[in-house]
Parts: C-alpha cells; sequence; structure tokens
C-alpha cells in the first residue's frame, strides 16, 4: 500500500499516543468494531513504563480492577508479565486491601503490543501528528509532520508528556517527550490555537543501576506472596515466580550531600518552575522539606527477567548526574552501584481537564477525547481508566448510542473524571481511596460485581464472564441466606470451639451469621469447624462449593452491613442532587445570591449536575440551595 | 404570590410596645423611589441625592398631601448595608399607630412585607453574613432576656463558626494519620499510635457533648424555667414570692386560704428567668371558690420544671404535707422550710427522715432570712454545679444543636470500632461523616483538606 492509497482510508477513530491510556483507548474502539488507528512517535515503545516498572498499589489497585471487570487490558496483560505480586494493607479491612505488581517491563511492552497487532480492526502506525484536521468545522482527522493526512471521525488525544516535552538534569535541558525520544512540540500548538487552555506540570524519575554492583546483604529482602493470585478477574490465579525487591534507607551522609549542593537541584536553582506530584517528591525536596527525618526508604525493584537494570524508587533527582553518583554510593549496600541511567524531571504541557465531560469528549469540539497524563495525571493505571472511558465513548458515540458515564457511586474511574472535570488541579492526580466517599461499597473484590453487566451491555465482556459474575452473586446471596438459618447450639462443645478462637461463648443458640458479625469471628474458622468436620448436608466439602472469593465477600457483607448500608443511603441522598441536571447557558453572574467566588468557580466549570456543582470548591451548600431555586 | 427576592421588603423594625418610637425598614431596588414618593421636607431635597449613612429630618404624607408623622429617614446605600440592598429607615415617634400607617403607605407604594427573619435572609443571600451568623441575627431578634442578646450577640461575632472550625480541625487531625495509615502503606510514616487517636476522638466527643449541654442551658437562660411555689395553706407561699420578687405581687394575710387563683409573675434569680407561679395552699376544702384553686395549683405542679415545696416550721407535719409529697413523685423539687424565726416544731432533720428528700432549705420568708440559699439552689438545680458564665459560653442555636447531636453519635460509633480494634477504614468513615455534619454548621466547602493535610504533615513519596 503506498501513502495514497493510506490517506484514503477513513478510519473511525484516531488515537494519538501509545501509552497507557492511548492502548485501551485503542483496543476498545477496535474490539467494538469500530475502524481504528493508533499513532505513535516510537513503535518501540508501545505501552512503556518510563517510571517505576509496578502496577496496582493503594486505590490503583481499584482501577485496575474495575478497568478489567469492563473488559478493559491492563489487568490481563499484568498477569501475563508480573514478576512478582504482593497484597497491601493486608492487616486492613478488604475495601482498602490492594495489590502491587513488579512487571517485567519489556515484556509488558511487547504483550501489549502483540495484543494490539492482533486485534482486528486495529492498525498501529508511527508518526508524529502535529494537527487535527476538520472539515467544514467537524473533526476529519490528523495530520503527520511528514505531511501525511489520516482520516477519522473521532480523536483521542493520548500523548502523556510527550507535549513540549522538557527533560532537564542539572543545569542541562533538552526538549524530549521521554529520555531519548521526540518531544510533540505542534500538536500542543495546535490544540492552543483551537482555543484550549494548557498549563505545565513537572514530574521525575530516579536513577537506575547495575544489579551486578548492588551489595544485597546490606538490604531488607522483600517477597512476594506465595499464595495463588491474578490481577484480572477473568484468568486463573497461580503463584508466581516472586524475584523480590529489596529495601534500604538513606542516611545523613545521604542527606548531607543533597544539603551541599542543593544550588545545583532544579527544583532551587529554578530550572524547574512548575508543579510535581507532592506523592512522588525528588529526594532533595524530601530532604528539605522534612529536615529532621533521620532517614528515607529506598525500594530497590527489577525491572525485569532479563536485565540487571534495577529502579531506586525513592531517589528520585534531577540532580547533575555526578551528584546523582555520590547520591548512590552514600546509600547502604549501593556503596559500589553503578547508574546505567541517571534520574531527570521532565515538564510538559497538560490540558486543564475542566475543559472536559463526563465521557471526555471536549466541551470545546464534539468528537476530540483526551484522556490520560495529557488531562494532568499521573500514573499507569489512571492513564489506561482513561483510555478506555474515552475510546468507549468515541465509539459509543459514532455508533449513536448512549455514552458511558460512570458515577462516584460506583467506581473509582468515576470519582477519577469527576474530580478531573470539576475540582481544582494543582499537581499530577493520583487515586487514593481517601478520594472516594463510597470506600467501603466500592471494594478492589467487588468490581466484577459493581460493573461488569457494564461492560457486558457495551459489548466488551463476553456473555460467558458475565454469566460467571452472576452466578457467583448469586451463590453469595444464597449463602447469606443459609447462615442466617443456620443456627449452633449452646452446647460445651461449640462454646469450646468458641473459645478458642477468641470470642465470647453463646447461651442460646445462635445464627452463623450473628457470629459473623462479631470482628474477631473469621469464617474460615467457621467454616472449617461447621461444615467440614460435620459434614452439614448441603455444604459438606465448602471447598468444592464456595472458592475463597465467595467465602471473603459473604464475609464483608454480613460484617459490615452497617457500614454498607450507610454508605448506600449517602448515594440515594446525593442521589437526588446527582441527578439534577444543570441547563446550558446559565450566567452565573446574574443569579442573585451566589456569592462571587461561587459564581466564578461555577462559571469556569460549567457543571453539568448540581452534584458535580456542590464538589466544586468554593461553592457552598448554600450556593447549592441558591442553585437549587433558580433552577425551578 | 410569587415570592421573588428581587422585590422590595418593608417590616417594622421595632416589637409592639417596646419602644416610643417605630422604626419602618426597607430594604430593595425600590426603597428609595418608593420613600420619596410618601416623605416630605422642607428643603425638598431627594433623598436618592443624600450621602450613603445619613440621616434627614421631614414627615410622611399619604395621597391625600395629609401628614402622618414626623419622621427622621436613614439611608443604607448598597452595598455597604446590612443586606447589601438599598436601605431606609423611617423613624416615626408616633408609636405603633403610626408605624403601622407608614408600613400600609409603603405596601400601597409597590413594597412587599417581609417574611420575618427576611432581611438577614437577604443580608446571607447577598453574601454578607454567613449561616451560623445569619442565625445569630434571628436569635437576636427574637431573644427576650438580656442573657440571650449577649449570647446571640457573641453568635454574630461568629464565635460559634470559630468553634466548630476547631472541632474541625481536630477531627481532622485524626482523619490525617488514620488515612495517612491507609494510603500510603508504602511509605515509612510514623503515624500515631491507634490508642492516642482512639483518646483523640474519645476528647473531641466530650468536647461536642460539652456544646450540647451548654445549648440546654442555654436554651433555660433564653427562654426561662415554669416554677411552683406550693403547699398546705397559710405555710408563707405568696410571702415567699414576694421576697423574691422583691416587691408586694401576691396578697398576705394570716387567713388561711388567702390566694385562691394563682399569682404568675417573671423574675430573675441568678440571671435565669423563672416565670415563677404562687398557688393556692392545698387542703382538702368544700368552698367551691378554693376548690377550684386548689385544682389549678396540681394543674401547675404538672406543668412546672421545678416545684418549690414550702412548709411551716411552726406547726406540725400533717396529712395536708404528706399527700402534696405524693403528689410531687418524680418532680423536680426544693423544700423550703418556712417561719425559722419562729419556734422550730418541724426540724430539717424530720423532713429528710419522712420524706427522704435532701434539698431541703431553712428560710423565713417574712425575715428575709436564706432567701440567698434558696436563690443558689435554684441555680444550681437547674444549670449544675459548676459556674455557669453565658458570657463565655458558645450557645448554638436548635438547628445547630441537632447538627452536634449527630456528630456526637458519628464519633461514639468511631470510638467504638476502634475500641474494637477495627481497621482505620471503619472510624474514618464515621469521622468523615461527623466532619461534614460540622462543615453544615458553618456553611463550609469541600476541598482536598485530608490529602494537603497528609502531605503537609508526612514526608510522603517514593
Ligand atoms: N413569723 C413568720 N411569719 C410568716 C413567715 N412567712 C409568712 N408568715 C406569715 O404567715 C401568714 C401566711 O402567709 P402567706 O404568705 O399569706 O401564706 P400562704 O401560704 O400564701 O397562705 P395561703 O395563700 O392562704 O395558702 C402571714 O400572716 C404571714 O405574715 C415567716 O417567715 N415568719
Ligand atoms: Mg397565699
Amino acid at each position: 500500500m503506498n501513502f495514497e492509497d493510506v490517506t484514503k482510508i477513513k478510519y473511525d477513530v484516531i488515537v494519538v499516543g501509545a501509552g497507557h491510556a492511548g492502548c485501551e483507548a485503542a483496543l476498545a474502539c477496535a474490539r467494538l468494531g469500530f475502524k481504528t488507528l493508533i499513532l505513535t512517535i516510537n513503535l518501540d515503545k508501545v505501552a512503556l513504563m518510563p517510571c517505576n516498572p509496578a502496577i496496582g498499589g493503594v486505590g490503583k489497585t481499584n482501577l485496575v480492577l474495575e478497568l478489567d471487570a469492563m473488559g478493559g487490558q491492563m489487568a490481563k496483560t499484568a498477569d501475563k508479565t508480573l514478576i512478582q505480586l504482593r497484597v497491601l494493607n493486608r492487616s486492613k479491612g478488604p475495601a482498602v486491601q490492594a495489590l502491587r505488581a513488579q512487571i517485567d517491563k519489556k515484556e509488558y511492552e511487547i504483550e501489549m503490543k502483540k495484543v494490539m497487532e492482533n486485534t482486528s480492526n486495529l492498525t498501529l502506525r508511527q508518526g508524529i501528528v502535529n494537527k487535527i484536521i476538520f472539515e467544514k468545522g467537524i473533526i476529519a482527522g490528523v495530520s503527520l509532520e511528514s505531511g501525511i493526512i489520516f482520516n477519522g471521525k473521532a480523536v483521542i488525544i493520548t500523548t502523556g508528556t510527550f507535549l513540549r516535552g522538557r527533560i532537564i538534569i542539572g543545569n542541562k535541558d533538552y526538549e524530549a517527550g521521554r529520555m531519548g525520544e521526540y518531544p510533540a512540540m505542534n500538536l500542543t500548538y495546535n490544540l492552543k490555537e483551537l482555543g484550549f487552555i494548557m498549563d505545565r506540570f513537572q514530574t521525575a524519575t530516579p536513577p537506575r543501576v547495575d544489579k551486578k554492583t548492588i551489595d544485597f546483604l546490606k538490604m531488607f529482602i522483600q517477597p512476594g506472596e506465595n499464595i495463588p493470585m491474578s490481577f484480572s478477574f477473568w484468568n486463573s490465579k497461580k503463584v508466581y515466580d516472586n524475584i523480590p525487591s529489596y529495601l534500604t534507607y538513606t542516611n545523613e551522609k545521604t542527606h548531607n550531600i543533597i544539603r551541599e549542593n542543593i544550588d545545583k537541584s532544579p527544583i532551587r536553582s529554578g530550572m524547574v518552575k512548575t508543579h510535581g506530584p507532592r506523592h512522588c517528591p525528588s529526594i532533595d525536596r524530601k530532604v528539605i522539606n522534612f529536615e529532621h527525618k533521620k532517614r528515607h526508604p529506598v525500594f530497590v525493584e527489577p525491572e525485569g527477567k532479563y536485565t540487571n537494570e534495577m529502579y531506586l524508587q525513592g531517589l528520585t533527582t534531577s540532580m547533575p548526574t555526578d551528584i546523582q553518583q555520590l547520591l548512590v554510593n552514600s546509600v547502604a549496600g549501593l556503596e559500589d552501584a553503578k547508574i546505567i541511567r541517571p534520574g531527570y524531571a521532565v515538564e510538559y504541557d497538560f490540558l486543564l481537564p475542566n475543559q472536559l465531560n463526563h465521557t471526555l469528549e471536549s466541551k470545546l469540539l464534539e468528537n476530540l477525547y483526551f484522556a490520560g497524563q495529557i488531562n494532568g495525571t499521573s500514573g499507569y493505571e489512571e492513564a489506561a481508566a482513561q483510555g478506555f472511558v474515552a475510546g468507549v465513548n468515541a465509539a459509543l458515540k459514532l455508533a449513536g448510542q448512549h455514552p458511558l458515564i460512570l458515577k462516584r457511586s460506583n467506581s473509582y474511574i468515576g470519582v477519577l473524571i469527576d474530580d478531573l472535570i470539576t475540582k481544582e488541579l494543582y499537581e499530577p492526580y493520583r487515586m487514593y481511596t481517601s478520594r472516594s466517599e463510597y470506600r467501603l461499597l466500592l471494594r478492589p473484590d467487588n468490581a466484577d460485581n459493581r460493573l461488569t453487566k457494564i461492560g457486558f451491555d457495551i459489548g466488551l465482556i463476553k456473555n460467558s464472564d458475565y454469566e460467571k459474575v452472576i452466578k457467583k452473586q448469586q451463590k453469595i446471596e444464597s449463602l447469606i441466606e443459609m447462615l442466617g438459618e443456620y443456627t449452633i447450639n449452646p452446647d460445651e462443645h461449640n462454646n469450646e470451639f468458641l473459645k478458642a478462637i477468641g470470642t465470647s461463648t453463646i447461651d442460646t443458640s445462635t445464627s452463623i451469621y450473628k457470629l459473623l458479625k462479631r470482628p474477631e469471628v473469621k469464617i474460615d474458622n467457621i467454616f472449617k469447624y461447621f461444615f467440614e468436620n460435620k459434614g452439614a448436608d448441603n455444604i459438606k466439602t465448602y471447598n468444592d462449593n464456595y472458592d475463597k472469593d465467595i467465602l471473603e465477600q459473604t464475609e464483608i457483607n454480613i460484617k459490615y452491613k452497617g457500614y454498607i448500608e450507610r454508605e448506600m443511603l449517602g448515594i440515594k441522598r446525593m442521589g437526588k442532587i446527582e441527578g439534577h441536571k444543570i441547563r446550558k447557558n446559565i450566567d452565573y453572574f446574574k443569579i442573585k445570591g451566589l456569592t462571587f467566588e461561587a459564581q466564578e468557580k461555577l462559571s469556569k466549570y460549567l457543571p453539568e449536575t448540581l452534584g458535580q456543582a456542590s464538589r466544586i470548591a468554593g461553592v457552598s451548600p448554600a450556593d447549592i440551595s441558591i442553585l437549587m431555586i433558580f433552577l425551578k | 404570590m410569587n415570592k421573588s427576592a428581587s422585590d422590595t421588603i418593608a417590616a417594622i423594625g421595632t416589637k409592639p410596645g417596646e419602644a416610643a418610637i417605630g422604626i419602618i425598614r426597607l430594604s430593595g431596588n425600590k426603597s428609595v423611589k418608593l420613600t420619596e414618593k410618601i416623605f416630605r421636607q422642607k428643603n425638598r431635597k431627594k433623598i436618592s441625592q443624600m450621602k450613603t449613612f445619613s440621616m434627614t429630618y421631614g414627615y410622611i404624607v399619604d395621597k391625600k398631601e395629609e401628614m402622618i408623622d414626623e419622621v427622621i429617614i436613614t439611608l443604607m446605600k448598597k452595598p455597604k448595608s446590612y443586606t447589601k440592598e438599598d436601605v431606609v429607615e423611617i423613624n416615626c415617634h408616633g408609636g405603633m399607630a403610626a408605624a403601622d400607617k407608614i408600613l400600609e403607605l409603603c405596601i400601597k407604594n409597590g413594597a412587599r412585607i417581609a417574611e420575618p427573619g427576611e432581611f438577614t435572609k437577604r443580608a446571607f443571600l447577598n453574601g454578607r453574613i454567613d449561616l451560623s451568623q445569619a442565625e445569630a441575627v434571628i436569635d437576636l431578634i427574637r431573644s427576650k432576656t438580656e442573657q440571650s442578646l449577649k449570647v446571640a450577640a457573641n453568635n454574630i461575632k461568629g464565635i460559634v463558626k470559630d468553634r466548630i472550625e476547631e472541632l474541625r480541625k481536630r477531627i481532622l487531625d485524626v482523619l490525617v494519620e488514620l488515612e495517612a495509615s491507609i494510603d500510603f502503606i508504602e511509605e515509612d510514616l510514623e503515624v500515631t499510635p491507634y490508642e492516642v487517636l482512639e483518646k483523640n476522638v474519645i476528647e473531641i466527643q466530650k468536647s461536642i457533648d460539652e456544646l450540647i449541654n451548654d445549648e440546654k442551658r442555654g436554651e433555660i437562660i433564653k427562654n426561662g424555667i415554669k416554677v411552683a411555689i406550693v403547699g398546705k395553706p397559710n405555710v408563707g407561699k405568696s410571702s415567699l414570692l414576694n421576697v423574691l420578687a422583691r416587691k408586694e405581687r401576691a396578697i398576705v394575710t394570716h387567713i388561711p386560704g388567702t390566694t385562691r387563683d394563682a399569682v404568675e409573675e417573671i423574675l430573675y434569680i441568678e440571671g435565669i428567668p423563672l416565670i415563677i407561679a404562687d398557688t393556692a395552699g392545698i387542703r382538702k376544702s368544700k368552698n367551691i371558690i378554693e376548690k377550684i384553686g386548689v385544682k389549678k395549683s396540681f394543674e401547675y405542679i404538672s406543668k412546672s420544671e421545678l416545684v418549690i415545696l414550702v412548709m411551716d416550721g411552726n406547726t406540725q407535719i400533717d396529712d395536708n404535707d404528706c399527700e402534696i409529697v405524693e403528689e410531687l413523685q418524680g418532680k423536680n423539687i426544693i423544700i423550703c422550710l418556712n417561719k425559722i424565726d419562729l419556734k422550730q416544731i418541724t426540724s430539717k432533720k424530720e423532713i429528710n427522715k419522712k420524706f427522704k428528700l435532701n434539698d431541703i432549705i431553712e428560710i423565713s420568708a417574712k425575715k428575709n432570712i436564706g432567701i440567698d440559699k434558696l436563690e443558689k439552689k435554684i441555680k444550681t438545680l437547674v444549670l449544675g454545679e459548676e459556674e455557669f458564665n453565658i458570657e463565655s459560653k458558645i450557645i448554638v442555636n436548635n438547628r445547630q444543636k441537632n447538627i452536634l447531636l449527630d456528630a456526637s453519635g458519628m464519633l461514639k460509633h468511631a470510638i467504638k470500632a476502634m475500641k474494637l480494634k477495627m481497621s482505620e477504614e471503619f472510624p474514618s468513615s464515621d469521622l468523615k461523616l461527623a466532619y461534614n455534619l460540622l462543615g453544615e454548621i458553618t456553611g463550609q466547602t469541600t476541598t482536598n483538606e485530608i490529602l494537603d493535610g497528609i502531605f503537609g504533615k508526612f514526608c510522603v513519596g517514593k
């Protein structure tokens, strides 16, 4: 096929950028049957993890699992390429537990690219986009720096840190999207010309060192779990190789090196002026801001199975390379460590996300979507989640169907998008469980129950998978019912058992349901004792009938019923104002009674519903009442 | 009628009978034009040309240009007025009749009668005051006693808001710790131990309960409590009322059965308003009038919050006394053993033994002995042992109290979860609700306080 022919192809959707957002967006569109083109500056860097080689973490796990429940790709590819899996917050409740997977970086890229190459309707192509093309005011495609034009009905921009990217190490800086890669300069100018408001953020990454030069004996080993697990709901569980990470600490010597050279740190020298993420500060900043702290942790993580590169989580810095070497060598176990790649900071343009709708379509131009780090987020998981939502919505719109609008009450992805479009963004946005007001409901364990139906209705979840979820749910419900009816007697035997598991004895016959309400009573113990030994007919060998997930969720539903119901009540209450649509073209400055701040903020964010308006900083409950009266 | 916030509203600013001058207050776009229509002055200067916060003298006329009253006009131009709208105050000195007439004229000329508290509502809607201040003003308008005026004045100054903000801050501090240990588990944070946090929550809950209790006491101080003086005939009930009221309010004679119909009086004891009733002496009587009086005495007993039972130390305890005590079961009572200036036939000890009642005070109503003790006793019974200086207290209003009750319940729930060593997200869920509830009192908007708190306090980041 020659260039001439290429330009004649009419794509439905063009995705610009093949990072974590771009891949999910393109896969969703193509899988839904739309002719999709994904363009990237460098086809050898598809789904790259430029920062830490890990997926998951507290809060982020929920995003990955929700994506998975609706038919996203990330969890599946993670399962295929992970080299260590750990459970975080294991001692806490199920709502805040999380998975963290160390990923083989290279394998992840190869695997994701393979998936895309083998998806029908999806075309991958290398090229630098410089402009969005219009025909009679309607989106018609994109053009490349080389002059080629691709036709498409919808465009999804997922360019990460590439827009006007600038890399800084010490007092040197140069234009680049990521280390060693071209930036995208013209696209950002084009977006501004089109009327989009862009701002600038910064982020940074630590140096990588050669494994052979590390003394692991001076560090603490961080092994993975040795129990069968999986990220994806749809993969079978297994025990992974579990290549360990290591933990070491900085010390006074490290801190002194930083203090002595602080004027060379770009955050001090003025080389970096923009906001970086507070959750991922450079070691320079940590030492300055927390002077009294004697040590900071450094996690030494493998970048993959087939490489000696080790990632130094905690030592993020963009100091000059020679200082970085000194810094690294001051840490226990890293005395002889050789830096393979220095750390660096990158500054980039991002789109102020209040210019987007809940579908991630821009308010300004129809059929133009934005997803991922370009919207001011940080993290692969946050990017992937947005990519999926943008991709699905681009497709649904072309198909003339209802959009996919996830809610704060059904998913962290809903929280993510709602936060992005209604809240002031001062730093790259990262997900935390504390961002959700319904944390006890939006658990990782029930993401399938919450969202698989949505994925099925869209057409990204197989019928058989959907049925699995329904069956699982039915089993949980019938088990709960059964446990409410199954009572045990206050005999000596039973009380002996209750004492043994550290709970108080009973003096009347009591249902197992009631026993499970006690925090100290665990469903596993109960089942082992009552159903395995005694052989109650219906659940003699409970392990065969009820797998771990089902027991776990049954227990959660019983034990935390009060909390869960309270959150559901909260959702119901909010539902009223959440569903209260605000008509377009309101002049907030003409509404009497609103404070000036509220008028300004409402005009800036143009909320779609009263619920959204109520979350804008500076809009008080009194303002909402006034708005409500006005809308009547 | 469609009540819009853009109407011009008018109301009489003084309560009937309270002041010699009447004030008619107008607020809204048309208040100046409207006043010009009904106001005349010698130099024919226009009100619209007056300086803001200035006064002018003249008179109000009706349609036939007949004078209604001499008045002083005060103009407060927007936005620097109470409501942030144009405000005109008409001070007339003809008392209520004139004020009524002028208000009527204002209405005829296009104003609308303001709903109760509407001026304040506008001040709030126009962003001049916050919710707790608005409520304080409404309290101020409605307050009956001098004490409650002081409370309302404190609230206008924003004391309630400050106090609630302080409580919120304390809850936030705990939340920051709890949330840090959830979301930042991968970091090496020195989070405050759970037991310490539990103690902090218990302390916060206590502070909230204190506010709730102060509200209850504040309510008493604002609205007073009902007290009945009861006893058999001729023990000195009317004499006691008189000495407490420091005036000859009730008739006193040596004839038993003098008081036939209850006598009510409002008086202050240690700053507490008492709505106190001297009742007819209780005994079995055949006299119809006296019978009705006795029946009324019982009604007073049942509707009072505090009963002062008077006994005569100069006579024997008899069946009448016993029956009355019987009748007072479950009531808050103080016994006054009266006439101690005379020979003591019945002693404090005897009463204590016979009726198992403790609060007994020896007095002489006639000679004014022990009355100060009685007054102190009333105060401690009503407001509690400790000193309750209302001016130094923060008294929330009813809406605020209800929110505080809910918040206190949430904190109790959190404490329970912490005692059970449930993981952080559970108490956190209660604390967040309490935090948001308190925000409703001050009308706070939502922001990222918790995350900001974590980043401010801990060295987070990898
Ligand atoms: N010596 C002495 N006489 C008193 C005292 N208190 C009241 N008295 C006299 O007792 C008589 C009755 O007093 P009241 O105050 O009328 O008694 P009351 O209880 O109101 O009587 P009724 O209205 O008839 O039920 C009057 O002659 C009073 O002067 C006291 O403390 N000492
Ligand atoms: Mg009397």
